[in-house]
């Protein structure tokens, strides 16, 4: 194996890994490759399974079935210390009974590493808390904890750092404030990190490659980007930011454009930003990429039109207006609009047409469900 | 959390408004109201006894009195006399306590592990052997001390056996020596070492256990530091509840031993109800008590829980 002083991050395979507890999957046939070095992030819903997936990684959970490999050597019937692996818990787990200087060196004690203290007084330099290194835990504050927690962690140089929701407890300033602080350590000691989180936003900003996990499975795999522009799923699209999926049926295929009919009106998709180019279809697009057009406005360049439609709800959220559109045979769809001009530019009532690039459309298997990975609203916070 | 800080502003000084200190009297008044039963029960059962016995010990006798006759005195040479006497006793008894206390530790440690921590999420097996630790007390702890006399009598099958495997010689016996002795207070007060033990390694957080074996630490290493270390303060509550019974036991000795074996309850008790020398036994008892109070004190401080008590 990699052997535990791995002085770089090295790849993590997970290989049709499947854990059940009791005969339910709560990981089912999973399949991930982590590229050394990179900031990988795990998001999903609560109950889709992260913590199980890294507690298999750490070796704290046995797989049912499937291989874990770490820098290309099987761990998977190996013990959790001999893994070159270091969790961020999310609950910290601190030792309560040593203080926090004992705390961050105890995994260079338990490898024998030379000069443990002063390694532990650098890794506390690192997350800013030199100054508490003789406290005990139980004398810290929450944000403190996590960063020693963090250091406890990041000083043993593994292979690959887990990091369990360690935001998760802190008010949102902290949280921002620790995003920069862990990507800045990611990138200065170039560790592998996989971190797990339900926040989106701190998925997108913080990760190389972001994961969407559902229901013990990935749904998609991508660059931030990637995944916001071209979902892949209906949960994908709903679960990563907000967006309008119509029904529809594709009547004209073959070219790089596919030919869809939603509720009477037709539409055009890039072929290759469609999961399927036959049969049913959910046809999507992001709210901010929908543009309102009053009565007798030129239709830009390919553009897809619907409409007309009735402005329900309009509300004001200062760098943006959101509209809801309510359009006959299509329902209700979300538009976001740039206070460019300052105010909204169009008032409750109003009929409106809605257009959208044809570049940043997309579609989606019609079997999938309209509404599985809406963030219920009081989530989202 | 009204009576806490009520409290915690009374120690700050006389310069509170009245306002402020009426409630604060009440509160007061009310927290020492429960306090009321306990207090009258241990100044009827603790305080006077101590007291009477402290004025015993320095009793004389009456000049030409019967035998358990004395006067009221200030005689504190009942303190050196019943030391320059019976100090081997003392000493053995200490001993024999220290001995048991470990060897309750030995035993009663890993009882406590495997039901707290290894039956762990199997409630069954682990009210089982819980009820197993606590089965002893259904019967009198005089029985089963005598019981002890017959398993380690001469012709028991277990002295044969230990014979047999060459453990002791063809005509060794355990019975009537201070092996018995100990084995018995070792035997009687295990539930009392196993008990907080237990007690302790039920609350111990399984996410420590992960973080350690996180850390690199196997098994053997985890339970030597985060474990051990974390059950600290059941180990010195459970070696407290059997040093201190067990030093002035004397059940174990007047029947598992012989007159080599005496321990100071024993003496004590003889001074009191054979001899009448009712001084030498109260200065013998507040003696036993001075010094655990003393080694006591010393072992707390020594293991330093007082942060994890
Ligand atoms: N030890 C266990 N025994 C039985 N079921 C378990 C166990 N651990 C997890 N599960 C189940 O497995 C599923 C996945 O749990 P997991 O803890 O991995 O979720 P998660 O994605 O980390 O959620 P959260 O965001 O709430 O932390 C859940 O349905 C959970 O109930
Ligand atoms: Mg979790």
């Amino acid at each position: 194996m990699a052997g535990p002083d791995a002085r770089s991050g090295a790849d993590l395979v997970l290989d049709r890994v499947t854990k059940e507890f009791a005969g339910v999957p709560a990981v089912d046939d999973l399949s991930l490759t982590v590229p050394a070095g990179s900031f990988f992030a795990l998001l999903g819903p609560s109950g889709c399974g992260k913590t199980t997936t890294l507690r298999m990684v750490a070796g704290l959970e046995r797989p049912s079935d499937g291989r874990i490999l770490i820098g290309g050597d099987d761990v998977t019937h190996t013990r959790a210390h001999q893994r070159p692996v270091n969790t961020v818990f999310q609950s910290y787990a601190l030792f309560p009974h040593l203080t926090v200087l004992e705390n961050v060196a105890f995994g260079l004690r338990r490898r024998r590493e030379p000069d443990p203290l002063g390694r532990a007084r650098q890794a506390l330099e690192l997350v800013e808390l030199p100054h508490l290194a003789e406290r005990r835990p139980n004398q810290l504050s929450g944000g403190q904890q996590q960063r020693v927690a963090l250091a406890r962690a990041v000083v043993n140089n593994p292979a690959v750092l887990l990091l369990d929701e360690p935001l998760g407890a802190l008010d949102l300033k902290l949280r921002r404030q620790m995003q920069v602080e862990l990507k800045r350590i990611q990138t200065e000691v170039g560790l592998t990190f996989v971190h797990v989180t339900h926040d989106q936003e701190e998925a997108m900003t913080m990760a190389d490659t972001v994961a969407v996990m559902n229901a013990g499975r990935i749904e998609q795999l991508g660059s931030p980007a990637e995944l916001y522009e071209m979902p892949r799923t209906a949960f994908v699209a709903n679960f990563l930011g907000q967006s309008n999926l119509l029904r529809g049926t594709v009547v004209e295929n073959g070219g790089a454009l596919v030919g869809v009919d939603v509720g009477g009106a037709r539409v055009r998709v890039p072929a290759e930003r469609a999961v399927r180019t036959s049969g049913d279809v959910l046809v999507g697009v992001r709210p901010e990429k929908l543009h309102l057009l009053r009565d007798g406005e030129a239709v830009p360049d390919d553009c897809n039109v619907v409409g007309p439609g009735r402005v329900t709800d309009v509300s004001f959220t200062g760098v943006s207006t959101q509209y809801q559109v309510e359009v006959p045979a299509l329902g209700t769809l979300g538009v976001f609009v740039q206070n460019l001009l300052g105010g909204a530019a169009v008032g409750l009532g109003e009929q409106v047409r809605l257009a959208c690039a044809v570049r940043h459309t997309f579609a989606l298997d019609g079997d999938d469900d309209v509404a599985s990975g809406v963030v219920a609203l009081d989530e989202s916070a | 959390m009204s009576i806490v800080s009520a409290l915690g502003h009374g120690q700050g000084g006389g310069g509170t408004s009245p306002a402020v200190a009426a409630p604060r009297r009440r509160a007061r008044g009310g927290a020492y109201l429960l306090l009321a039963p306990g207090i009258a029960y241990l100044g009827l059962f603790f305080v006077i006894p101590v007291v009477a016995l402290l004025v015993t010990s320095l009793y004389v006798p009456v000049p030409g009195g019967e035998v358990g006759q004395f006067a009221p005195a200030f005689e504190w040479r009942n303190y050196t006399a019943a030391l320059a006497t019976y100090w081997p006793q003392l000493v053995r008894s200490f001993a024999y306590a220290f001995v048991a206390t470990v060897a309750a530790l030995a035993i009663g440690y890993p009882m406590a592990y495997v039901i707290a921590v290894r039956a762990r999420g199997r409630p069954f097996l682990q009210g089982l052997l819980l009820v197993l630790v606590i089965a002893p007390f259904f019967t009198s702890f005089i029985l089963r001390t005598i019981a002890w006399k017959q398993i380690l009598a001469d012709e028991s099958f277990v002295v044969s056996a230990i014979r047999a495997v060459g453990l002791l010689p063809p005509d060794g016996r355990l019975t009537a020596t201070g092996f018995a002795v100990v084995a018995g207070l070792t035997y009687n007060f295990l539930p009392f070492m196993t008990l907080p033990i237990y007690a302790n390694l039920e609350r111990l957080d399984p996410r420590m256990l992960e973080a350690g074996a996180d850390l690199y630490a196997d098994g053997p290493t985890t339970f030597r530091r985060v474990t051990l270390p974390l059950s600290l303060p059941g180990v010195v509550s459970g070696t407290l509840l059997t040093f201190i019974p067990a030093s002035g036991d004397f059940v174990n000795s007047v029947l598992l031993g012989n007159t080599s074996t005496t321990m100071i309850g024993q003496v004590v008790d003889s001074r009191f109800f054979k001899v009448s020398d009712y001084p030498t036994a109260a200065a013998l008892s507040v003696v036993l008590m001075v010094a655990i109070l003393v080694l006591v004190i010393a072992y707390v401080r020594r293991a330093g829980t007082e942060e994890l008590l």
